[in-house]
């Protein structure tokens, strides 16, 4: 009886343990990875459950030492919600028009491709610079008081160009047949545009949208140079001093007491489950439309 | 048929005006902030006693103000590099893990848990790394410490929690799902038939991924570190409250020093009188020039590699 002769000859075991010691690096890494993100959840939640109850959602912080028991983040909870609505209102206006611009006006001419690499670079501007040019801006050079709404532009800096690629990338997506076919029935540009592209588009652009706050509600550097602080409510985003939940997140971690710490692992928590919600819903949308998901 | 041709026009102009005009606004913004920072940073510069680039002490509020970069400068470069340091091998790794390694089905979600680090406001970070991380790492610097101080990095008579290296950490975490993000967007580009070559004439799949992966991911590695060490130089509100914040050049990464430009604007704001606001915005404007540098030579190497995919 003769073995039949292959040629193959079986893996060196030097090769195998490699393979092997590689597998396992990459699977330590990916362990690596998640274990601050377990950490940091776990954290939040132990700790911000003991004063997450209805006074923290109800109260401000006026004529609360940093010692005093109670208190909560009320008028940080409006300021954020105001901060974030007008930096959305500036900010994907300006946002969609230009990813507009891009794909349909632009085709690849220099403006276009200038526009193109900004948004990128914009991508890139560290949010306190954001921050430090509002201050210069609005505060200094225009006399204007801190506000949320000085905030809030500090904020739409760093939303336009997630904005602009998220609803870039989405308007790509639309089939051209589908414009060719709104032309061939006598339809101007700018109505196929408003009709077709941007409806078809239309939850991918809201999904985009919504990351976008999401990444932005959890800023605290620009808001504490231009909504600078307060302990009281302001339901003014136009005058004076407000707050915002990653400033008070801040201020109350700076101050060294253990019932301060507590308001702010709350205000970690509150902050988390908005972040955290709006991401979810944004996946959600963006899942539930996902053409790869119909198809199967 | 004239008046259909001539409602197109009247619609279409406007419509198009706006959407450039938008994009040129996107432009005027950056040019803005280049300007306004500069604009707002001479007159304290002016008043400034000292040099600017190389003063390390920060006392612009004084009668006499004193105050320079180099301090600075020297904590925001050497934490985001630590920082880049630690985070990049784990990045490469998650994200082969999800590209190569994880099953087919797991992969989406396992992706979607490495963007939820980057979902955590960067003030939670901050709260953790004083409340958990500062504390827990007094043992492993000690340690480092102990029998590692031949490496001038670990070296020094004091060792504390608050350091250098616990912000490094912290920024590590932060910017390891963009390195992440991207690499796998990479290697998942990669061309197949290669892999699938590879693997026909018997190599393992680790010789695979070293011999067509990684170097068809190369440039996209590169960039995705720039990013995010881009990102680790902007970092504000994490590292200014872990930082001890002190203005001093100093290697030793477990002792009670460094400060970096973004904290030190964001603890001085406070207290800041014009002159100190002047001194915190021309930091800043230094700051912005560092990153304009970092990313656009990121954006370069990327849009360079694009070219290149859609020509092969």
């Amino acid at each position: 009886m003769t073995t039949v002769q292959t040629g193959i000859q079986p893996i060196s075991t030097s090769r195998r343990v490699k393979d092997r010691v590689v597998q396992a690096l990459v699977y330590l890494a990916f362990a690596i990875a998640v274990v601050p993100l377990l950490s940091v959840l776990w954290l939040v939640v132990k700790n911000g459950l003991a004063r997450f109850d209805l006074e923290f959602l109800t109260h401000s912080m006026r004529n609360i030492g940093a010692r005093d028991a109670g208190g909560g983040a009320y008028h940080a909870i409006i300021g954020t919600l105001e901060q974030v609505l007008f930096a959305s209102l500036i900010a994907v206006p300006i946002g969609l028009l230009t990813a507009v611009y891009l794909v349909e006006y632009g085709s690849g001419g220099r403006l276009s491709r200038w526009i193109s690499f900004f948004v990128d670079v914009m991508t890139g501007v560290p949010s306190v610079v954001s921050g430090l040019f509002v201050l210069a801006f609005w505060v200094l050079a225009l006399g204007m008081p801190f506000s949320g709404f000085a905030g809030a532009m500090a904020l739409s800096i760093l939303m336009m160009p997630v904005v602009v690629r998220s609803a870039e990338e989405m308007l790509r997506l639309v089939p051209n047949d589908l414009r060719e076919a709104s032309y061939a029935l006598g339809v101007p540009k700018w109505r196929t545009i408003v009709k077709v592209v941007l409806p078809t588009a239309f939850t991918g652009i809201v999904t985009g949208v919504m990351l976008a706050v999401a990444r932005v509600a959890g800023e605290t550097a620009p808001l504490l140079l231009t909504v600078f602080f307060t302990d009281s409510i302001n339901n003014n985003p136009f005058n004076g001093p407000q707050m915002g939940l990653p400033l008070y997140v801040f201020d109350q971690a700076g101050r060294p007491t253990d019932t301060a710490i507590d308001r702010a692992w709350t205000g970690a928590l509150t902050l988390i489950l908005i972040v955290m919600l709006l991401n979810l819903v944004a996946r959600l949308i963006a899942w539930w439309r996902s053409p790869a998901k119909r198809g199967s | 048929m004239r008046r259909s041709a001539f409602r197109r026009s009247r619609g279409d102009v406007p419509f198009r005006f706006a959407s450039t005009g938008a994009g040129i606004v996107l432009l005027a913004i950056m040019a803005a902030i280049g300007v306004f920072l500069v604009v707002k940073a001479v007159p304290a510069l002016q008043a400034n006693t000292s040099n600017f680039l190389t003063e390390k002490t920060w006392t612009p509020n004084a009668v006499e103000p004193q105050f320079g970069i180099a301090a600075l400068a020297f904590g925001t470069v050497l934490s985001s590099f630590l920082a880049l340091i630690i985070a990049t091998p784990v990045a490469i790794g998650v994200a082969l893990f999800i590209s190569h390694y994880a099953p087919r089905r797991l992969a989406a979600v396992l992706g979607y848990v490495v963007d939820l680090l980057a979902a955590v406001p960067s003030v939670v970070y901050g709260l953790w790394g004083v409340a958990f991380l500062v504390p827990f790492m007094r043992g492993p610097s000690e340690f480092l410490n102990t029998y590692f101080a031949w490496i001038p990095l670990f070296g020094g008579d004091q060792v504390v929690g608050k350091s250098m290296l616990t912000a490094s950490i912290v920024l590590a975490i932060m910017i390891l799902p963009i390195i992440a993000a991207i690499s796998r967007e990479v290697f998942l580009q990669a061309p197949k038939m290669q892999e699938e070559a590879a693997l026909a004439l018997g190599a393992t799949r680790w010789e695979m991924i070293r011999m067509s992966v990684l170097p068809f991911g190369r440039p996209g590695i590169i960039s995705a570190a720039m990013l995010g060490l881009g990102r680790a130089m902007g970092e504000t509100i994490a590292v200014a409250l872990i930082l001890p914040a002190t203005f001093g050049i100093s290697f030793q990464i477990l002792g009670p020093n460094g400060n970096s430009i973004a904290a030190n604007i964001a603890n001085g704001f406070g207290e800041a009188t014009t002159i100190g606001r002047g001194a915190l915005i021309a930091s800043g404007l230094v700051l912005f020039l560092i990153t304009l540098v970092v990313n656009m030579g990121a954006r370069m190497i990327i849009a360079r590699r694009k070219e290149f995919a859609r020509a092969a």
